[in-house]
């Protein structure tokens, strides 16, 4: 990995969440029917990141003082939640990140040597990048696709089971653009729009939101009385 | 026992190449589960789950209609599905969501109109990026088909379906976990008491979580009827389920299974199932449960694949997942990425678990580097009674979540199961299978 990117962006003087300035009026567009789905704007958190990360390929502080604005929280606690998740990466990373599990069942299906093969030949370890920014090698957890080991998945997409030969001509092809109909750059998640269903409309949501604080007000006062306790 | 021939219940278009889509689901008898289930009350849907003693598919195999009647006398619930499918070598729910979404939605709908919940939120993990889609544009289809949404087939019931990306942490797929990430905060499980779900959910709420099989079974269950789901199987352990067998076998795959009625054996060896081990060695031994669960010897290789059997003979059928080990396999290295995996994914809340993972993982290298010392085996055992007193099944937690007492399973099972390979590990300075 290059030199670190500084995280945390310039203190502001007011608290008060700017305008985006960051994220383009498609993806703004998007994170703004995302939050629509929630009752509390905070549960949109980690899906805006992804939509960051579609806009640049990794998340950056300009996205995350971005998201925080939309929904209304602090870009540190933005950059809080998304520390703790693999998929969110707050340093830049290439346009493919090439994911190798070597969890057990594909560590008996010859994943660690896959590994150390796909090391020496991009000439990287894993968490490194190549020098052109095109790969980025993952040592990866279990993927679910235990039947196809060992296996790889890029840009979160799964490419099958690979051998050493396999696995440089699906680097080549990704250098070469070979793969761009199946496999998007990396940040893109979801290519499918949600196109129908119910928006969320302010006033109901705030109609069941006190009804649900009433009932738990409600509750609250029965565990009081009951001496407390669940 | 022998392998029988249950219906397929939430395998049953896994042969079509087009299974995800509406028309395939709507040709192969897709949402008469949910015009059944709406024209009677919610009471009596849940009752025919209850009927049916569908045991959740996620890991835990609790009753889910025992889930569901906890939370009938509150007004405003949330039903969340965690597909946050990540023990290692589990890959049944990455089968569902891929090639049948649509059956997910239903039973999600079915359980939705059950429970009087109006807003259903789909978590699935990160790296399901073919299933995040497929399961999107499943609920786009459903939408314009009148499944979902207001006033659904006409019955005056109305509910919201919205699909929710995680991010990459194992430690999510506990329940608690996800809600806080579902909340847009880090995957910190929460102490339960006093947070269980069910209690105090998401957004404070009470909130039932079911596992993406669980969900998938409705349809079925909803057509065929409780009393025919809980026919199939026997004891506790009813219905079919989906086993996913992967390590040293010729044909790893998904399965459906009925309940019991098959062993492990059958599911290993079996040429229509996983056709044996490979290269014509011997079994080692096998992992009946996902990661967490104690490993078993060729000595229990003909016990039934049923819930109860497993627990009493000291491990778990958990999460579906079987992992074989051939002859040739080495039990340090094997006990060694699991404890990587753990140490990884420990989310830091209990030191016990985020020290104790780290440290065992550390002791568990040096030893399969041939740079381990004698009383390696005792500083491992000890440290794992730090994390779980008593290093016994079922295990005993120091820790607000069962990852934790989950670290333990590999090491103590390889230490007592092969001690010999360990020693030879520590005095021949290397592993010998290499």
């Amino acid at each position: 990995m290059s030199e670190r990117t500084p995280i945390a962006p310039p203190r502001r003087a007011s608290l008060a969440p700017a305008a985006p300035t960051h994220l383009n009026a498609d993806i703004l567009a998007r994170a703004r029917q995302l939050i629509s789905l929630y009752p509390e704007p905070r549960s949109a958190l980690i899906p805006l990141c992804h939509l960051a990360q579609e806009q640049d390929g990794w998340l950056t502080p300009e996205a995350m003082v971005d998201v925080a604005g939309l929904l209304g929280v602090t870009p540190s606690e933005v950059l809080g939640t998304a520390s703790f998740y693999d998929m969110l990466h707050t340093e830049p990373v290439g346009r493919h990140v090439v994911a190798v599990c070597t969890n057990i069942a594909c560590l008996f299906g010859g994943a660690a040597e896959l590994l150390e093969h796909a090391e020496g030949s991009l000439g990287i370890g894993a968490g490194g990048t190549t020098a052109d920014g095109a790969i980025t090698l993952e040592e990866a957890e279990c993927l679910a696709d235990c039947d196809r080991a060992p296996c790889v998945q890029v840009n979160h997409r799964y490419v099958g089971a690979q051998t050493p030969e396999s696995f440089d001509q699906l680097i080549a092809d990704l250098r070469s653009g070979a793969r761009d109909g199946d496999i998007p750059p990396h940040g893109t998640l979801i290519r499918v729009r949600r196109t129908t269903g119910i928006e969320a409309e302010p006033a109901a949501v705030a109609e069941e939101r006190r009804v649900a604080a009433e009932a738990r007000a409600a509750r609250e006062a029965t565990a009081t009385t009951d001496g407390g306790g669940a | 026992m022998a392998i029988t021939d249950p219906p397929k219940i939430v395998t049953a278009r896994m042969g079509h190449a087009d299974s995800h889509t509406l028309e395939r689901y709507l040709a192969t008898g897709g949402y008469d589960g949910l015009r059944v289930a709406l024209a009677k009350t919610p009471e009596a849907v849940a009752a025919e789950v209850d009927a049916a003693s569908l045991l959740g598919r996620g890991g835990a195999g609790f009753p889910a209609g025992r889930k569901w009647s906890m939370l009938r006398k509150n007004p405003v619930t949330y039903l969340v599905v965690n597909g946050d499918e990540s023990e290692p070598a589990t890959f049944k729910d990455h089968l569902l969501v891929e090639r049948d979404p649509h059956q997910l939605i239903e039973g999600v709908v079915i359980a939705a109109y059950a429970l009087q919940v109006t807003r259903v939120f789909i978590f699935l993990r990160g790296e399901f990026a073919l299933g995040l889609e497929r399961v999107q544009a499943a609920l786009n289809d459903a939408y314009a088909h009148g499944a979902v949404g207001r006033d659904i087939f006409g019955s005056g019931f109305s509910v919201d379906v919205v699909v929710h990306p995680g991010a990459g942490a194992y430690i999510c797929g506990e329940e608690t976990a996800l809600l806080e990430s579902l909340e847009g905060k880090r995957g910190f499980p929460r102490i339960k008491p006093p947070f269980f779900p069910a209690a105090i959910g998401l957004y404070g709420d009470p909130t039932v979580v079911n596992n993406v099989e669980t969900m998938s079974n409705l349809p079925w269950i909803m057509i065929n009827g409780g009393a025919a789901f809980a026919a199939l199987g026997a004891g506790r352990s009813t219905g079919t389920r989906l086993f996913a067998l992967a390590g040293h076998v010729n044909n790893p795959g998904v399965f459906e299974l009925e309940m019991v009625k098959t062993t492990f054996n059958d599911l290993i060896n079996a040429p229509v199932l996983g056709g044996g081990i490979p290269h014509g060695r011997g079994l080692k031994a096998f992992i009946p449960g996902g990661v967490s669960a104690p490993w078993f010897g060729p000595d229990q290789i003909d016990l039934p694949l049923g819930q109860d059997e497993v627990a009493e003979a000291g491990s778990m059928l958990g999460s579906g997942s079987v992992v074989v080990m051939d002859d040739r396999t080495c039990a340090v290295r094997a006990a060694w990425r699991i404890t990587k995996f753990f140490s990884r994914e420990s989310c830091g809340q209990c030191t016990p678990c985020r020290e104790g993972s780290g440290w065992l993982e550390r002791i568990m290298e040096r030893i399969e580097r041939g740079e381990g010392r004698e009383e390696d085996l005792d500083l491992l055992l000890d440290a794992c009674d730090n994390i779980s007193p008593g290093v016994a099944w079922p295990p005993q937690q120091t820790t607000i979540c069962v990852l934790g007492p989950s670290i333990p399973s590999s090491i103590s099972s390889a230490i007592t199961m092969f001690r010999d390979e360990f020693l030879v590990h520590i005095k021949e300075g290397g592993c010998p299978y290499e």
